[in-house]
């Protein structure tokens, strides 16, 4: 009997908790799991995890008997081009400070859109950075350096 | 009369000058990012709770507050002019009034929605001050295997009432109580699952994951289609209503308000169901249904009562229990624990300025929006032609300062990245992020709750069972499961959250 997989949204949802429940599983059996009275740092996480791993199974074996739509328009480009961005500013707005950091993430995050152009997009990159560092820095006084260490300030 | 006493207390408290400024800060500040398309409440609030660390727990707690309702509001603005709904719980109201809107009559939509919420709100308030201390009387009577117990009546309602799988919803709520365990445990002092960074010892920060999940993952979903995206906007005008419109829907509107007000209090979306349930209800009602989705006034009328009664009693279980419904509450719940307080039935009796003042504000809140936002709709109509393509840099730059200015670290910024991939992965399969963000609140205080009752009984499992209140509270909890998979209830359900 040929098995395949009809509900992939399902299927994979499943094998995602599978995995995770695994992980949390295994890092729980690292810490004490102590008895019903005085329950240890393992023992919720171990009971929760399992749970996780059932459910899981139980999506990837509903996903073979149930019709579903498949995975269809996922937007790697954008997603990529977003996490990057995101990660950059990170890295940036402690070292590089908030100006390079604004002019990093606006620039690389607005070419996941489909009407990227180069010229909006610096005037938008240029407007956000002054914008935020009379807002954030003048007039909240939030401790972000505008100039970063990297610059030797 | 003691509930005069109370509220003469919170007008006190919420009628300074600092803390009306700050509640109409936030009435404006929520409108404006809420009328942002794809923007929700909680994507806003999580955007803006960090500019509210800096002020004093009252006047952060109004703002938040007026942040919420602004931009649920802001919402049902861009469902009726665009069709696109900021957020589930104006689903509905896209579904008349953007009909409404190609008719003409925008301006009548939009007072309407204004009126019926304004109404509702008032109403909402005044149940959310003569009941909640009763509740809160009770709650202090509750131990550790009460509040477990409520707690999983809690989440097993949420994934009743929310839409989509119930199995995933499960999965969702358990991987978010999972996530909650991250983090330095309380008994015994070690870190669990930190992989030995420090930035995890206290946990994974609570804004990340709701700015990521909700923000980030929201943001990379609209840029799917972004072709799709028809902005054509016109001009707003006949704001008033007319004598025949007040005919209609002043019905809608009540019923609306007592569907919201019921439904507001359970755990879950009160909001979203709130609204589909009052649609459903005027459909059936009505001697002409076959105006429904064709510009119907009542269409607009019922659901937009509705859920802001539901948004407004939502607060009574994070006030009185402590226990956050819906991932909303949750944010605000995690705010109060930032200033320092923490939410339950201990706010009440000990801190009775806050209370009463965080409850009048919500009427002054009401209030604000609807003098300020009928004649403001020409603004909050340009906004909406801004092109999304400018706006979503700007609006992920104040996410990252938002995130950052939490604690200051860059990793936060970074597993605010990471839970914005994951929330767009789990949109595509879809899994709902909502409870996930809900589990994760509950997880350290179901996990703390557990523990100090299994203790208490000497590891007997039977003291959840043997005490009346926490019994009853898993029976309600094994009903809602067994009412939502029984085939009959099933199809029903189904139903109900197609009508988008």
């Amino acid at each position: 009997m040929a098995v395949s997989v009809r509900h992939p949204k399902d299927f994979i949802s499943g094998l995602i908790f599978i995995g995770l429940g695994f992980g949390f599983f295994l890092i729980a059996q690292d810490y004490k799991m102590g008895t019903a009275t005085r329950m240890g740092p393992a023992y919720l996480p171990t009971i929760l995890a399992t749970l996780l791993m059932l459910i899981g199974l139980g999506l990837v074996v509903r996903a073979l008997f149930r019709d579903g739509d498949r995975v269809t328009g996922v937007a790697w480009k954008q997603t990529l081009l977003i996490l990057i961005g995101t990660v950059m500013f990170g890295i940036l707005v402690r070292n590089a400070g908030l100006v390079a950091a604004l002019l990093a993430y606006v620039s690389i995050t607005a070419m996941a859109s489909i009407y990227f152009h180069w010229r909006a997009t610096a005037l938008l990159a240029a407007g956000m950075t002054i914008f935020c560092v009379i807002i954030f820095i003048y007039a909240l006084g939030l401790p972000i350096p505008m100039i970063g260490p990297w610059f030797g300030a | 009369m003691e509930l005069l006493a109370n509220l003469a207390i919170g007008i006190d408290a919420a009628v300074t000058f600092q803390n009306l400024f700050y509640c109409l800060g936030g009435v404006l500040l929520g409108t404006l990012i809420g009328v942002l398309p794809g923007l929700g409440p909680v994507a806003t609030i999580a955007m803006l709770l960090p500019a509210t660390f800096a002020l004093p727990p009252l006047s952060a707690l109004i703002m938040l507050a007026g942040i919420y309702y602004g931009a649920q509001y802001g919402g049902s603005t861009t469902a009726i002019l665009i069709n696109l709904p900021g957020e589930s719980s104006s689903v509905v109201t896209a579904l008349d009034g953007y009909q409404m809107a190609r008719q003409g009559r925008a301006g009548a939509a939009l007072s309407t929605a204004a009126l019926g919420s304004f109404f509702a709100g008032t109403v909402a308030t005044l149940l959310l001050a003569v009941f909640a201390p009763p509740l809160a009387e009770m709650a202090l009577k509750f131990g550790p295997a009460e509040y477990f117990s409520l707690m999983v009546l809690g989440l097993v309602a949420s994934v009743a009432l929310a839409n989509g799988s119930l199995l995933k919803a499960i999965g969702m709520i358990v991987l978010g109580l999972l996530l909650g365990l991250v983090g330095s445990d309380v008994n015994s002092g070690t870190p669990r699952f930190t992989f030995d960074m420090p930035d995890l010892a206290d946990g994974i920060n609570f804004v990340a994951l709701a700015m990521g999940m909700f923000g980030l993952g929201e943001i990379i979903k609209n840029l799917e289609d972004e072709k799709n995206r028809d902005v054509m906007v016109k001009k707003v005008t006949g704001l008033w209503l007319t004598w025949d419109d007040f005919k209609l829907i002043w019905k809608p509107v009540l019923r609306g308000t007592g569907l919201g007000s019921i439904l507001g209090i359970l755990p879950g979306g009160g909001a979203i169901l709130s609204s589909f349930a009052a649609y459903s209800l005027e459909k059936k009602l009505s001697k002409t249904p076959e105006r429904f989705g064709k510009g119907a006034i009542e269409g607009v009328a019922a659901p937009e009562s509705a859920n802001n009664a539901g948004a407004q009693t939502s607060f009574i279980p994070m006030l009185t229990l402590g226990i956050p419904s819906n991932p909303v509450m949750a944010l605000m719940a995690g705010a109060m624990i930032i200033q320092g307080i923490q939410p339950g039935p201990l706010v009440m009796t000990e801190q009775p300025t806050l209370f009463w003042g965080i409850i009048v504000s919500m009427w002054i809140g009401n209030f604000f929006l609807i003098i300020l936002n009928l004649p403001l709709i020409g603004l909050w109509v340009r906004l909406l032609t801004v092109p999304y393509h400018l706006m979503f840099p700007a609006i992920l730059v104040f996410c990252g300062i938002g995130v950052y200015s939490v604690n200051n670290t860059n990793f936060d910024v970074f597993m605010m990245a990471g839970f914005g991939v994951a929330g767009y992965i789990f949109s595509k399969l879809e899994c709902e992020p909502a409870p996930l963000l809900l589990g994760f609140i509950l997880g350290p205080m179901m996990e703390e709750n557990l523990r100090r009752a299994m203790t208490l009984s000497r590891g007997d499992a039977m003291v959840f069972i043997e005490r009346p209140i926490s019994a009853t509270m898993l029976l309600l909890a094994a009903l809602a499961m067994i009412v939502v998979l029984s085939p009959a209830v099933r199809k029903k359900r189904e139903e109900a959250f197609q009508e988008e």
